[in-house]
């Protein structure tokens, strides 16, 4: 309990500050909508769902990447890392409540962007949101633990991309194969299986790792 | 509290600590002077454990959550006020009667007027007050505190002294500045690092 009253006191710290300083969530949002605006008239004719399957996710793996990259800017800035490590909570409850962070932040602007894409291109399925869902839950959990490591070097801003598109590749390969479904893929369920297990790995992996990444 | 042996530091190439012994006992309180880029902010942050010596070994009786750091920022979040910060750290850091505490840190400070005033509106002066109060909120065993003085006007600085007078002997002290006659009759020891 006191672990999840950490996460719970963290993460509203993080939620909080994005309310007062709007740096993240206005960027990602205008960036998605930007993003399947620019598709909409750079495809000609009627794109197939197979297409447009594979702008979504190019363009919720970059939007997430827009938030991940600021997760830890306060941390950074204001070096309040060094007030965190020294509390005698358990560490990982700090990658945690970031997860979470970013996740609300990601959650928010796919909020906007699958209405968008539905009105642009195709219909959105429950497999297609059961695939956002897992996916996000990956970008995040993986991101986030990234980022931590990313934005102890000078090179952070080129490090996260680096660093997270190959580990994402297995996200967007189960989030395509969810979302085109039949007659392409004839069981998106094996998709969503396939995410969740990645979901699973990760997070056990980021959890019981992120102890080192915060300590020099 | 604190005994180290040979304790060194490199960054790359770069040479910042070398040879280093410490023996600070309970109590104690050790004022660390030099030069600017002498090593002091490395050679605290080590002991506070938030960095690692790259020569010799350091041992500390204080747990993490013993400790109270002071750097050069005062580790707080601008976006928040002196309140939800102390709320967060007094959360994390386990203070009992969490509310009482801040409370009375905040009136010692003088900061209790702007307590939902966020800090990114505090002068300089007031951040340091609340840093302090920050680091004086879990009544830590180790108090490691890199220029506490800067910034701080003459009102708040003798307010500093009070405080470090009244737990002078029942907590240890690792302090590094640039004005050791300012804190010489509390001293147990003096490390002096060469430029």
């Amino acid at each position: 309990m006191t672990y999840l009253r950490d996460v719970g006191a963290l993460a509203r710290k993080d939620l909080l500050l994005e309310l007062r300083a709007r740096d993240t969530l206005p960027a990602m949002l205008l960036f998605i909508a930007a993003t399947f605006v620019i598709f909409h008239f750079v495809l000609p004719g009627e794109p197939t769902r197979l297409e447009t399957s594979g702008l979504l996710w190019i363009a919720i793996l970059f939007t997430a990447l827009l938030g991940l990259g600021r997760a830890f800017v306060p941390e950074r800035e204001q070096r309040t890392m060094d007030g965190l490590v020294l509390a005698p909570c358990d560490r990982s409850a700090i990658w945690l409540a970031k997860s979470i962070a970013t996740l609300a932040f990601l959650v928010a602007a796919e909020v906007v962007a699958l209405p968008l894409y539905a009105l642009f291109f195709h219909s959105v399925g429950w497999t297609t949101v059961a695939a956002v869902a897992l996916a996000d839950l990956g970008i995040c959990g993986v991101g986030t633990f990234l980022g931590a490591m990313a934005v102890a070097t000078r090179a952070r801003d080129l490090l996260l991309p680096l660093l997270f598109l190959p580990l994402a590749l297995p996200i967007v390969v189960g989030a395509v194969g969810a979302t085109v479904g039949p007659p392409v893929v004839s069981s998106p369920g094996r998709y969503l299986a396939f995410l969740a297990l990645y979901d699973l790995l990760f997070a056990v992996i980021c959890w019981a790792s992120f102890e080192y990444v915060v300590a020099e | 509290m604190l005994t180290a042996r040979r304790l060194g530091k490199r960054y790359g190439e770069k040479r910042v600590l070398r040879g280093i012994d410490l023996e600070l006992p309970a109590g104690g309180f050790l004022v660390v002077t030099g030069a600017n880029g002498s090593g002091k902010t490395t050679l605290l942050r080590i002991c506070a454990g938030l960095a690692q010596p790259t020569e010799g070994k350091i041992e500390r009786a204080a747990t993490r959550g013993q400790v109270g750091y002071l750097g050069h920022e005062p580790l707080v979040y601008r976006e928040l006020t002196a309140l939800e910060n102390l709320e967060l750290y007094g959360r994390l850091y386990r203070v009992a009667e969490r509310r009482e505490r801040i409370g009375m840190l905040l009136e010692r400070f003088g900061l209790w007027d702007v307590r939902h005033e966020r800090v990114g509106s505090y002068s300089r002066g007031m951040a340091q007050r609340l840093a302090l109060c920050r680091v004086l909120l879990h009544e830590p065993d180790l108090l490691v505190l890199d220029e506490p003085y800067s910034a701080l006007d003459e009102g708040s600085a003798e307010l500093l002294d009070a405080q470090l007078t009244e737990l002078r002997g029942e907590r240890t002290f690792v302090l590094a500045t640039h004005d050791p006659a300012r804190v010489e009759p509390l001293a147990s020891g003096a490390l002096a690092l060469g430029g």
